[in-house]
């Protein structure tokens, strides 16, 4: 297995009496993307701006593509693309002219960075709109602009700083269909979201960050398993309630939650269970069920309990 | 693009980036024509509230047509607008992430200040070509031939230049768009708070001495000198006023010495 092309190691930031980074650390196989995901105020946008050379760590140290983000910036800043939260791009000035001129910044002779800038306006869906100027775009063709800036120059990773926050799910699914012909051409993404969904869609693996720190990495797959697969049930008379948690109590081992008027939720960690058998003994205790489901969890489920925990640890 | 680029091939990019940022500038205001037509009614505007309301009240020293006496102060006003205009461009940059944008590009560091710098003196031509048409109308002439009114523009042009870099500076300070705005109508005052529109021999002791040294009223005392339009300041007057041409050139040196490091400095700096 080759190197991995993104490697953060130990890295602390701090602003003042604000821990932002509290010894980080973050390995990105070549052609994968990575989901950072965190609650707000994790470090996940300190993160990426210390690894796209826009910020210094105060130790520890980061490399990308095998070049050093503080002494080899330079080296860096070729290899790498960044959109951000906020579309980064002119709003005055069309699509168009803002590829154009971002192409020369990139130092591309006049005639390729022109052919460029054509070529992602058609291959990304905004030739219609390519001579208008940017304030009259949509949000979603906004981050598409801003996200095929970064492209320019083929990088080999490229980091999506919340791609697709206050986007609606029309223009999150464009963004995500984008990012996935990315990743086919080989291009490793490193993708820091609040969508849990947006990270399950996407991410080859996932690292859970919070207070500045990896708390958990995985598949999401593996990321499901620590926490295992429930068992919710609705039940068709509410009151029937205290005899069906002792039923699947008794069955799991585990708290049932109710999760609502007639409604059980139950963790089955590791353990294997029929549906079959879960129906049979709530009619062996006369509960009847409207609807019993075996199902992995969310990566929600997964995301807050791994941050809860963390909270009662601390 | 590495930065073991040679000096040569590094100077040679800071040349190419700027100049496609001079482009990038140009391209906005073609789709902002609006913007334009403002900034060519704006001379007229200033010469009708200055020239005749004002003016008609206004005893120029030692005689003379106030027109005459205004137009240089009208034409320090417009370089003096470099500085916001730089404050404004460089604050948007950095509210909107672009200046992020270009700081994660491998293009050259000093691009982004010179090319904002540089974009801002060739705005500044026609501003300034707008104005010298409005007073050429109104009566306005350079008396003295074509090399002192020559030496009168690049006096202009150089302090405009300079300026520029004290607005670059001041855009990488607020890094806000909203509150380079509303600093923006403070620069007003500033440029009233000298020679422009009147002798300063009337204003009271201190103010007279701020006045005497803002480089507005030296920038307008060299070029009436050199245009040889009326309104020689009075015996007794501070130095600046004395020597106004040297006064020019001191002031763009000291705010270019002290301001393009500072803005680079503030450009390349990682911090947040």
């Amino acid at each position: 297995m080759t190197d991995p092309i993104v490697v953060a190691e130990g890295l602390r930031k701090s602003f003042g009496d604000t821990h932002a980074l509290q010894g980080l650390d973050l390995s990105v196989p070549q052609g994968t993307v990575c989901g950072v995901l965190g609650p707000n105020g994790a470090g996940k946008t300190t993160a990426v701006r210390i690894l796209a050379t826009l910020s210094v760590p105060d130790t520890g140290h980061a490399r990308i593509a095998g070049y050093d983000v503080v002494r080899e910036a330079g080296q860096v800043r070729a290899n790498i693309g960044l959109a951000g939260q906020y579309a980064a791009v002119d709003e005055k000035l069309s699509g168009r002219a803002n590829l154009r001129m971002f192409g020369r910044l990139y130092h591309l002779p006049r005639r390729q960075a022109y052919r460029r800038a054509d070529e992602l306006l058609e291959r990304f869906g905004l030739m219609d709109a390519a001579d208008r100027p940017v304030l009259g775009y949509s949000g979603g063709m906004r981050r598409r602009l801003d996200l095929i800036t970064c492209l320019i120059l083929r990088p080999q990773v490229l980091f999506l700083d919340e791609p697709t926050t206050g986007l609606d799910p029309r223009s999150r699914g464009e963004i995500w269909d984008s990012v996935r012909e990315l990743v086919a051409d080989g291009t490793t993404v490193l993708l820091t979201t609040q969508y849990l969904d947006e990270a399950d869609q996407l991410a080859d693996d996932i690292a859970v960050i919070d207070h500045g720190r990896v708390i958990a990495t995985g598949t999401p797959d593996e990321l499901k398993a620590v926490i295992g697969d429930r068992l919710d049930v609705t039940l068709e008379d509410p009151a029937a309630l205290p005899a069906a948690m002792g039923v699947l109590n008794a069955l799991t081992g585990a708290d049932p939650a109710a999760t609502g008027a007639g409604r059980l939720s139950v963790a089955l960690p590791g353990g294997r269970l029929r549906l079959a058998d879960v129906v049979r003994e709530l009619d062996h205790a006369g509960v009847a069920a409207a609807d019993v489901t075996l199902r992995r969890p969310t990566l929600d489920e997964v995301f807050l309990r791994l941050t809860d925990r963390k909270e009662t640890v601390r | 693009m590495t930065t073991h680029t040679p000096p040569l091939g590094r100077l040679r990019w800071t040349v190419a980036d700027g100049l496609t940022l001079v482009g990038r500038e140009l391209g906005r205001l073609r789709q902002e024509p609006g913007q334009v037509v403002a900034a060519l009614i704006f001379p007229i505007v200033m010469v009708v509230l200055f020239g005749y309301v004002f003016g008609s009240a206004i005893q120029v020293p030692g005689g003379g047509d106030y027109r005459e006496y205004l137009m240089p102060g009208l034409f320090a006003m417009v370089t003096f607008t470099a500085m916001q205009g730089v404050m404004g461009r460089m604050a948007a940059d950095a509210s909107h992430g672009v200046m992020d944008r270009f700081r994660s590009m491998p293009m050259a560091r000093l691009a982004v200040p010179f090319g904002q710098t540089g974009a801002d003196s060739v705005i500044g031509v026609p501003l300034l070509a707008a104005m010298v048409a409005t007073g050429l109308l109104v009566g306005w002439r350079p008396h003295l031939g074509p090399l002192a009114t020559a030496e009168a523009f690049a006096l202009i042009a150089l302090l405009r230049y300079a300026l520029g870099w004290v607005g670059a500076y001041l855009g990488l300070a607020v890094k806000d768009e909203q509150t380079a705005t509303q600093l923006a109508p403070l620069f007003l005052p500033i440029t009233m708070l000298s020679n422009a529109f009147v002798p300063t021999e009337g204003m009271p002791a201190w103010l007279r001495l701020i006045a005497e040294w803002n480089p507005i009223s030296a920038l307008t005392a060299a070029t009436r000198r050199l245009f040889g339009n009326a309104g020689a300041p009075a015996e007794g007057t501070a130095w600046p006023l004395a020597h106004p041409s040297a006064a020019v050139l001191l002031w763009s040196a000291v705010l270019l010495a002290v301001f393009v490091p500072l803005s680079l400095r503030a450009y390349a700096r990682r911090g947040r």
